[in-house]
């Protein structure tokens, strides 16, 4: 593959057909077609009308209660040594993740769009617990899709979704994980276009999924920049994020793309060990360019273009492709992309937690973990942003299995 | 472009005046050598095209029927190259009876659009159905299609309203599938006179055959559905018919070729029912 031509600004994409570089794009079938096209002009309608913007950032102001705060991880920059790491508290948000900004700009638009039933696919169950406290705040019936395997090891969020008024459909196709929740969810929206809106919970999909996750995910970026320049007078010299669909990651790059001198960081779910076959979910690192949920992007596939499973110790991150900017932006080289292996994670979990009082969420484990390999080589004036982009609760039992520890 | 199996057959049932019957089944469900006895079996209970399934990991417009007949085939070691192989040995037996291969996007784009439309074409394939590749993604694989001498067939659903039916036929060629319900494959019946409407509008913007399917699955339906349509489709059925002739670890017996003809047959006689003229 040739190299691609760099652009001045990585922050104009995509293309009115949705492309960046050569990922994205609109793979639907045509029953879908007519309705993502609906959503685009709606959102494209949305995003020009200042009604909307202010009552998005009323609701994530009042009742998700952000701004997120940016705050100094001293007892991990003491434990480690070398660079300062801050936390972007998504953790602390309304849910307990970053799931709930983009689940509230999409029911606002959902309202808009006078759909009257939500649909939602979710893996950890983060977005599937968003899509549910939104859809009972303004009152529309919810289905979520939730592979078998992660019903299982996910139990407290189910129950969440259940107490919300979600209707929680397990799926058994394939490895039943978060690709077949989509599927599923898919089929879902196929059958019911006249009533339905289907909120994606990532920065993936047909377009305009991948570029209104962004938008509705970049307040996380946003605020951290803003709030960097505030604390210390200066950017962070490295943001690091964890990246599954990677919905949190892009919405905290987004905003810092054009700051050259910040380097940024996306980790992959390492699993087993990027030899493994199906042993990660490191679509990026161990995959290569395909097509499956709508869009273009780095896949898990074998010689044949099957759609692998990948694995991960996080229910969040276990997905065989990656939102399509984020393809773009690695063949790019403006973003570096690295695998973290589940052990690596869980230690990162338990550093947080006894070194700063904060139980992460598996995801955000896997940026802890980056930051842990890289501050103590950085020096004490350097600056790392990592986001913690939810709270861990709902790990408790997966690493009490793993690690031994009686629940 | 030069005319196509799919054309000469679809010109030669108009003649006899009557609707083409098109049958579904999926390659190398559950072995190729099944599958291969099957196709040569299609065309003498009466199936005039026959559309073969290239099995995919993620098939979101399928529904339950097929996506179990694409697992099983994966399972049994399908492969794209594979599918290619059972049509070129289907052409040493027949070389009348069109071949549309049927799937998703990835597995083509992993082997390379350019290099597949050749191979398919040097196969023996007559035409492709792409569930994931709308008008809008034409020069990927639609156009390097039709120039080797395929032909694109393309989905119209009920969603494809009157603004969108012209750039959805725009690069069609060989027939329009026209698939009967919101919904995936094998589910809910289609409304017959709802069916006729929706092939009556789009036979307004466009000279080629209508074909429906979807939810299609007894020779009553059929000839229903045939009373207007130019084809009728059936898939998950005959899936099914397969599906249920397998022994307990999945494999075929011999009870699976004569399932699959009776099934065809019954339904054939249908379709060939559906222009008969209705006494006074």
């Amino acid at each position: 593959m040739t190299a691609p031509i760099l652009p001045n600004s990585f922050t104009t994409g995509p293309d009115e057909r949705g492309h960046f570089g050569i990922y994205g794009g609109r793979y639907v079938a045509e029953t879908l077609m007519p309705l993502i096209l609906e959503l685009q002009e709606a959102y494209e309608a949305a995003k020009a009308d200042p009604a909307f913007a202010a009552e998005l950032s009323n609701l994530s102001n009042h009742y998700a209660g952000r701004p997120s705060k940016l705050y100094f991880a001293e007892g991990l920059t003491r434990h480690l040594g070398g660079a300062r790491i801050f936390f972007k508290r998504e953790d602390l948000n309304h849910t307990g993740s970053h799931k709930i900004n983009n689940c509230l700009g999409q029911i606002l638009l959902a309202r808009r769009m006078g759909k009257t039933r939500i649909i939602a696919e979710t893996g950890a169950g983060q977005h599937g617990v968003a899509s549910a406290t939104v859809s009972a705040r303004f009152g529309f019936p919810c289905v979520v899709y939730m592979g078998a395997t992660d019903v299982e090891r996910q139990k407290p969020n189910v129950f969440r979704m259940k107490l919300l008024g979600a209707e929680v459909k397990p799926v058994t196709a394939g490895n039943a994980t978060l690709k077949d929740a989509m599927n599923e969810a898919l089929r879902d929206w196929v059958t019911n276009v006249e009533d339905t809106y289907y909120m994606i919970g990532t920065a993936a999909g047909p377009h305009p999924y991948p570029e209104m996750v962004r938008d509705f995910q970049s307040v996380i970026g946003t605020e951290a920049r803003a709030q960097m320049l505030e604390q210390q007078g200066r950017l962070p010299d490295m943001i690091i994020a964890a990246v599954g669909g990677g919905s949190n990651a892009i919405g905290m790059f987004h905003p810092f793309l054009d700051d050259k001198d910040v380097e940024i960081v996306g980790v992959e779910a390492g699993g087993h060990g990027i030899d493994v076959e199906n042993g990660h979910a490191a679509s990026m690192t161990g995959g290569r360019p395909g097509v499956l949920h709508g869009n273009r992007t780095y896949l898990l596939q074998d010689a044949d273009g099957q759609i692998l499973e990948g694995h991960s110790v996080s229910a969040g991150l276990d997905y065989p492709g990656v939102g399509p900017e984020h393809s773009w932006l690695r063949d790019t080289g403006r973003v570096s992309y690295v695998p973290i292996l589940d052990n690596e994670a869980l230690d990162a979990f338990q550093v947080c937690t006894r070194t700063e009082g904060i139980i992460p969420a598996l995801e955000s484990a896997h940026a802890i973990a980056e930051a842990i390999k890289r501050a103590p080589k950085m020096s004490p004036d350097k600056t790392i942003i990592v986001n913690l982009s939810g709270r861990g609760d709902k790990d408790i039992h997966t690493v009490g299995k793993l690690t031994g520890i009686d629940i | 472009m030069t005319e196509t199996r799919i054309d000469r057959r679809f010109a030669a049932v108009k003649a006899e005046g009557r609707p083409a019957f098109v049958t579904f089944l999926t390659a190398g469900d559950p072995d190729p050598a099944t599958t291969l006895a099957l196709l040569a079996a299609l065309p003498k209970a009466g199936a005039d095209v026959i559309e073969l399934g290239m099995p995919f990991s993620d098939p979101m417009a399928d529904g339950p029927a097929v996506q179990a007949a694409g697992l099983r085939a994966l399972k049994g070691g399908m492969t794209l190259n594979k599918t290619l192989d059972l049509v070129r040995e289907f052409r040493k037996t027949d070389d009348v009876t069109p071949i549309v291969l049927m799937g998703y996007y990835n597995p083509i784009y992993s082997h390379g659009s350019e290099a597949f439309v050749v191979d398919a074409k040097a196969a023996g394939v007559d035409g492709l159905i792409i569930v994931d590749l709308p008008p809008e993604a034409d020069d990927e694989l639609c156009l390097p299609a039709l120039k080797a001498g395929l032909n694109f067939i393309r989905l119209a659903t009920p969603t494809t309203d009157d603004k969108r039916l012209p750039t959805v036929l725009t690069n069609t060629s060989g027939f329009v599938y026209y698939v009967s319900i919101n919904g995936i494959t094998g589910s809910a019946a289609p409304d017959a006179s709802r069916v006729a409407e929706a092939v009556d509008r789009i036979k307004r913007h466009t000279p080629l055959p209508v074909a429906v399917g979807f939810g299609v699955r007894t020779a009553e339906q059929a000839a229903a559905i045939g009373a207007n349509a130019d084809g009728v489709v059936v898939g998950s059925a005959i899936v099914q018919a397969v599906a249920n002739s397998l022994d307990a670890e999945g494999r075929a017996t011999a009870a699976t070729v004569p399932a699959v003809e009776a099934l065809v047959s019954t339904l054939a006689r249908g379709v060939r029912a559906a222009r008969r003229p209705v006494a006074a």
